[in-house]
């Protein structure tokens, strides 16, 4: 979670982007959606797009992802097992295609990320985006994050060796 | 050997009826939640999704409640509700050093870079029964867990990096990204595999059984000399390369627990000793499978080292070949199927037996009583 928190929105550099760093802010914009709630998604899409034309290219779909391991942490590869993943694609009107995918099986979930991935790449509709729908996410994480940092802090333990006698 | 059979249709629907209805229990308790045994009994969500191979907390939770708490029972419904789906790619390698850690743990260094942190543990726990649990409401109120400012000065790198920067551990496998990993769920296991295949059966293999395993090798039946360099549990990042946007998107989290076993050293001629390496793997909170996976690990990699294979665990074939729990109640099971013909030959068998047997003997007794 660490990854996603870090990352800047890009909002400020709108309109003076490369396609690197698109992609990049696009990446960690995706890594917020994939992460959001039903709710944190249907209710600023209802509010603020109510009537928004949207065309499945891909239909939601519930498959797997064969999650690899490395052996030792940071070695060759390995399968470790598989997670169910949810992955849809849209396309709005104005022709911008948004790709939605997470983890779990929530097939109108990964049809609204989408939805919120299209929008977001419309530079009219970024800022509204990133201020009703990611900021909220991305602060639900930190405090998440912060809490979880905190409690497991409390449980840091210091052990002392006893040094045996001599003699 | 198991022969078809018709009929029992009736008492098949009855049986099927009354089970569902003893898995109910008592109407008068309320039906247990799937998010109540995902949050209370969390553990068991694990074991599932891991022996399972497919992590999924709602689903693993769901098959325990459809199992009646049998563990096994679920992972075989899990293991068969994947082959109901397709698949969609595999995610880059986890990296487990960018794991956001709730515990953290190392029977080698006593102070760490980071620091020890001991998360949500039995470990020193008393083992008393908690009777307030069971109290009207008990448990209902928890006390909120401390907190504490978090040192983030500190990275918590690998203790196992930590060795290795002194060169005292062998390298892991480099990583070969455009080599193919194997995977059991399509190609059948052969023998020898490769650590890739092994890796994967042991993290998808019943925690008894490698416990077991585990177990044997520090009684002598496959010394290596382990030591926990660490153990870490946390929540790290999937990610799915998604061929449409041309980069690596990331899916969510999920929580995993990682053991780096060390072991006694190894040297040659030409290298000089260095600690080996046994690694364990799994989703969710599953400490002590991730550990007797580290030790039947390295208690494979027994010809890497010029070990004799002497103990059970050191054989890859044995181990491997009995890991799987869904295989091995498939066959134990097996044998509760009727088997009416089978045993209506060997019983036919047994019976010409006997009769040659007792011809002989009346012949003996005949040719004894005519001397």
């Amino acid at each position: 979670m660490n990854s996603v928190i870090g990352l800047s929105s890009g909002v400020g550099k709108a309109g003076h982007m490369d396609e690197q760093d698109l992609s990049q802010d696009r990446r960690a914009t995706l890594a917020i959606l994939a992460r959001g709630t039903e709710t944190e998604l249907a209710a600023p899409l209802a509010r603020h797009w109510p009537d928004l034309a949207v065309r499945d290219l891909k239909r939601p779909e519930i498959g797997l992802v064969m999650v690899r391991g490395r052996m030792g942490g940071d070695g060759a590869a390995f399968n470790l097992g598989e997670a169910t993943v949810t992955r849809a694609v849209v396309e709005l009107a104005s022709g911008r295609r948004g790709h939605g995918q997470m983890l779990g099986r929530n097939p109108r979930l990964a049809r609204m990320a989408a939805i919120a991935d299209a929008l977001w790449q419309d530079a009219a509709e970024r800022p509204l985006v990133e201020r009703d729908i990611l900021a909220p996410i991305r602060a639900r994480l930190a405090r998440a994050a912060t809490q979880t940092r905190a409690e497991t802090a409390a449980t840091r333990v210091d052990f002392f060796t006893l040094v045996r006698g001599e003699g | 050997m198991y022969v078809a059979v018709k009929g029992g249709e009736r008492a098949i629907a009855n049986a099927h009826a009354l089970l569902a209805e003893k898995r109910r229990g008592d109407t008068g308790v309320p039906a247990i939640g799937i998010d109540q045994i995902d949050g209370q009994l969390a553990l068991a969500v694990d074991r599932v999704m891991t022996e399972g191979s497919l992590c999924d907390r709602k689903l693993a939770a769901l098959a325990i409640k459809q199992a009646r708490g049998d563990l096994i029972e679920a992972i075989f419904l899990v293991r068969a509700y994947r082959t109901t789906l397709p698949r969609f790619g595999f995610s880059e390698p986890l990296d487990t050093g960018a794991m956001q850690v709730r515990r953290r743990i190392s029977a080698t260094y006593k102070d760490l870079p980071g620091g020890q942190v001991l998360g949500p543990t039995f470990d020193y726990t008393h083992r008393l029964i908690d009777f307030a649990l069971a109290a009207d409401g008990g448990g209902d109120a928890v006390t909120p867990a401390a907190t504490a400012p978090p040192d983030d000065s500190e990275r918590m790198v690998r203790v196992t990096d930590i060795i290795a920067a002194e060169d005292l551990i062998e390298a892991n496998p480099a990583p070969q990204d455009s080599q193919p990993v194997g995977d059991l769920t399509r190609d059948p296991l052969g023998f020898p595999a490769g650590r890739d295949l092994r890796l994967q059966n042991l993290a998808r293999g019943d925690e008894g059984f490698l416990l077991a395993l585990g177990y044997s090798t520090q009684r002598g039946y496959g010394r290596n000399h382990p030591f926990v360099g660490e153990i870490r549990m946390g929540e790290v990042e999937v990610e799915l390369f998604v061929e449409d946007l041309g980069f690596a998107v990331p899916l969510g989290d999920i929580t995993v627990t990682e053991c780096q076993m060390v072991n006694q050293f190894k040297g040659s001629l030409t290298e000089p000793p260095r600690f080996t390496r046994g690694y364990g793997l799994g989703f969710g909170h599953c400490e002590r499978k991730a550990m007797s996976m580290a030790l039947v690990d390295r208690a494979l990699r027994a010809d890497e080292f010029d070990e004799e294979r002497k103990g059970p665990a050191q054989d890859e074939e044995f181990v491997l070949s009995h890991s799987d729990n869904v295989q091995a109640t498939g066959f134990v099971e097996h044998l509760k199927l009727p088997h009416y013909v089978d045993f209506q030959a060997e019983i036919a068998m047994l019976r010409q037996m006997r009769a040659e047997v007792a011809a002989r003997l009346s012949g003996q007794h005949q040719a004894e009583a005519a001397e």
